[in-house]
């Protein structure tokens, strides 16, 4: 039925599969869609957001599909900027998932804040000193520069590729790709760190706050570096989830191998840097606010050290070690692990850093706050997992999303 | 009459007595009735409650007989920040520019109208003094003619908080003005949690101005960010540095040290010249 849109040679599912499987996760799409319906036309009393916490699950997948999505710009710099040829093969994936949760960021965003129709605001009135301001004016132009960067893969598309000047627009995209790869790089650079500097500059919430270099507190760098480091994780998670789906090899080991191998140097040197400023924190920065370590870990039903654990030993020192030894990476359950838990540690830093801030109590008088989402917080939030799914779906049926499909599987072509 | 002489800044700011309050609430009242602070039907959960003014209730944590008990009003702290340039936990994160540090006044605004409601300023601001309009307002039928005119009632989905009736301020001033004064009085502006409190235990005015009541109760050190010299006196997290105008005085200890955290053995380091560096 749509066979003269999916790219030549490649097999795909029957339509009707396909169109049964985007119409069950479209009921999960219009769920999202009906929560945030309410939340515009009823108010953020549909969640259960409070004036402690007034930062919550948005804002943590906000932050958290930003990281994740960090394996758009860090592949496309290694691979345009730094030449790294290899990833030519799984870019075009990376620079999809980025896409999608970039849009997906930003959609969040429009439902979190309070009155949506004046969002412009931070961009007309912007307050320079504002760590959101940058997140705001560098997302927006990064998202700019995705978008610029997905429309080649589109064009590609076998119809619109036999369009002349569709065709050339995309082979002279192609051509310029590395002006934009940098320019994300160096926009990702700083939204990603303004995000880390959101929680960092917050010197009334001890638990957040960092010292750092110049206006920047140690949580910028750390942000950047971490979703330069966990993004490819997320990348390899998605390449694997589609082999498994479609029971097809999508990208040769070497690629998958060298990005695993990267991403689990970059691991490793943020995990130094993170004890780093986690002890520095912990013994120096808290402590001269009056605040033990343990004051942020006990106390409460579920924040304990345990988290802290979870986040740098398993989450971090494990894929670490699994991702730089060759012989761990190449054997692929241990990658699968290593990149899950990888996806799963970012996360949970975005965790930490958004819902744990609000939480610790700072007034000696006060208590810790805890808090449950309601269930158009989280319909809210499976929302743009559901439009993402179906996207990259369409973007796998009908785009030459992996170019060495074809000869991976060259006994199932068409 | 000319207006302020530019350069001689007000600092505003408020002394509580906490060994005078009893916890009556009246300040909240008066609060919530001068500034049309908007209430829900159910306000049975709190913490999306709009209290500009909040009493917390404090303990020393000892059993009976020696339980104490301390009320302690909590208004916006109206912050100076690091260094007491102004630059507030809330004012420096507002990405709108929707709070604002009046440096002539050392009053932090809120822009109803500028305000987009991202929270920033919340989550920034330790006292918990900020608040949200998660609802829109809505008054009992007939209510809404007993509005203050002077205040602007806000809108659902942005954040609100203590304005140290900074329309009092305004009305004083104007006042002045049409009688051709250069300066406002002491008593001709005051807040309505002041005025409202029977116990007297709230005293408001200018510190920096020596003839005020406030600056003689806290002796605000003008070489250390307005730090009290008054040892019976204290600001609540000094250690955070933001450099509160709000200032408590206590004759009882344990309500003094529980104005700031502190590590095993430094409250006995730094107790008696509270007020001054900690470290």
């Amino acid at each position: 039925m749509d066979s003269a849109l999916i790219p030549k040679g490649a097999k795909r599912c029957p339509f009707p599969v396909f169109a049964l499987g985007i119409a069950v996760v479209g009921v999960v799409l219009l769920w999202g869609v009906y929560a945030m319906g309410l939340c515009w036309f009823k108010g953020l009393n549909q969640t259960n957001m409070d004036d402690y916490y007034g930062f919550a699950l948005w804002i943590w997948a906000d932050l958290a599909v930003i990281a994740i999505g960090g394996g758009a710009f860090f592949t496309g710099l290694l691979r345009y900027v730094f030449g790294i040829d290899e990833l030519k093969n799984i870019i075009n994936l990376a620079v999809v998932i980025g896409f999608i949760c970039y849009s997906s960021a930003l959609l969040i965003l429009a439902i979190d804040v309070g009155q949506p129709l004046r969002s412009w605001f931070i961009f007309w009135h912007a307050n320079v000193h504002s760590m959101l301001t940058e997140v705001a004016f560098c997302l927006s132009l990064y998202f700019s520069v995705l978008t610029i960067e997905f429309v080649p893969l589109i064009l590609e598309n076998r119809k619109l590729d036999k369009v002349p000047f569709f065709h050339n627009l995309g082979h002279n995209m192609h051509g310029v790709m590395a002006v934009f790869a940098a320019t994300g790089a160096f926009l990702s650079c700083f939204h990603q760190g303004s995000l880390g500097g959101v929680a960092g500059v917050m010197y009334g919430r001890p638990f957040a706050f960092r010292e750092g270099l110049l206006v920047w507190p140690w949580t910028f760098f750390l942000f950047t570096w971490s979703a330069a480091a966990y993004g490819p994780c997320f990348t390899l998670c998605v390449l694997k989830m589609f082999e498994k789906i479609t029971k097809k090899k999508l990208v040769k080991d070497n690629v998958v191998h060298l990005l695993a191998k990267i991403s689990g140097w970059m691991i490793t040197t943020y995990i130094i840097a993170k004890i780093i400023d986690t002890v520095y924190w912990a013994t120096v920065t808290a402590p001269s606010q009056g605040q033990t370590f343990m004051d942020f870990y006990s106390n409460n039903p579920f924040y304990g050290v345990w988290i802290l654990v979870l986040e740098i030993v398993v989450c971090g020192i494990v894929p670490a070690v699994i991702l730089t030894t060759q012989k761990f990476r190449e054997n692929r359950k241990l990658l699968l692990v290593a990149i899950i838990l990888g996806t799963f540690g970012v996360c949970l830093n975005r965790w930490v850093m958004v819902l744990q801030v609000m939480a610790a109590p700072v007034m000696t008088f006060d208590t810790w706050a805890m808090y449950i989402p309601s269930w158009q917080e989280v319909a809210t939030t499976i929302l743009p997992v559901a439009y993402g799914v179906i996207l990259i779906a369409l973007a796998y049926r009908y785009l030459p999303v992996f170019p060495q499909e074809l000869e991976l599987n060259a006994d199932q072509q068409d | 009459m000319k207006q302020d002489k530019h350069g001689k800044n007000h600092k505003f700011g408020m002394v509580v007595d906490l060994d005078k309050c009893t916890g009556c609430g009246s300040c909240m009242v008066a609060c919530m009735s001068e500034n049309n602070v908007p209430f829900k039907e159910d306000e049975s959960r709190k913490k999306d409650s709009i209290t500009w003014m909040r009493v917390y209730k404090i303990t020393n944590g000892k059993s009976f007989p020696e339980t104490e008990i301390c009320y302690m009003p909590r208004p916006c702290m109206h912050c100076g920040g690091k260094g007491d340039h102004g630059h507030s936990p809330c004012v420096s994160v507002c990405p709108a520019v929707a709070t604002d540090y009046d440096h002539s006044s050392g009053i932090v605004s809120q822009i109803y109208t500028r305000c987009f409601g991202c929270r920033y300023c919340m989550g920034a601001c330790p006292y918990h003094a900020r608040y949200f309009n998660w609802w829109d307002p809505k008054w009992p039928e007939g209510m809404e003619n007993y509005l203050s005119p002077d205040v602007s009632p806000r809108m659902r989905g942005v954040v609100e908080k203590c304005s140290f009736c900074f329309h009092r301020y305004q009305e004083a001033r104007d006042r002045a003005y049409v009688e051709e004064r250069d300066d406002i009085e002491e008593q001709e502006y005051q807040t309505a949690c002041t005025q409202a409190c029977p116990a007297g235990a709230i005293t408001f005015g200018d510190l920096n101005n020596p003839d005020h009541e406030v600056y003689q109760m806290v002796e605000p050190d003008a070489h250390n960010c307005g730090k009290p010299k008054n040892p019976k006196a204290f600001r609540l997290l000094e250690r955070l540095q933001t450099n509160p105008k709000v200032y408590y005085i206590s004759e009882r200890e344990w309500v003094r040290k529980a104005g700031d955290n502190y590590l095993e053995g430094e409250w006995e380091k730094v107790k008696n010249n509270h007020g001054n560096d900690h470290e």
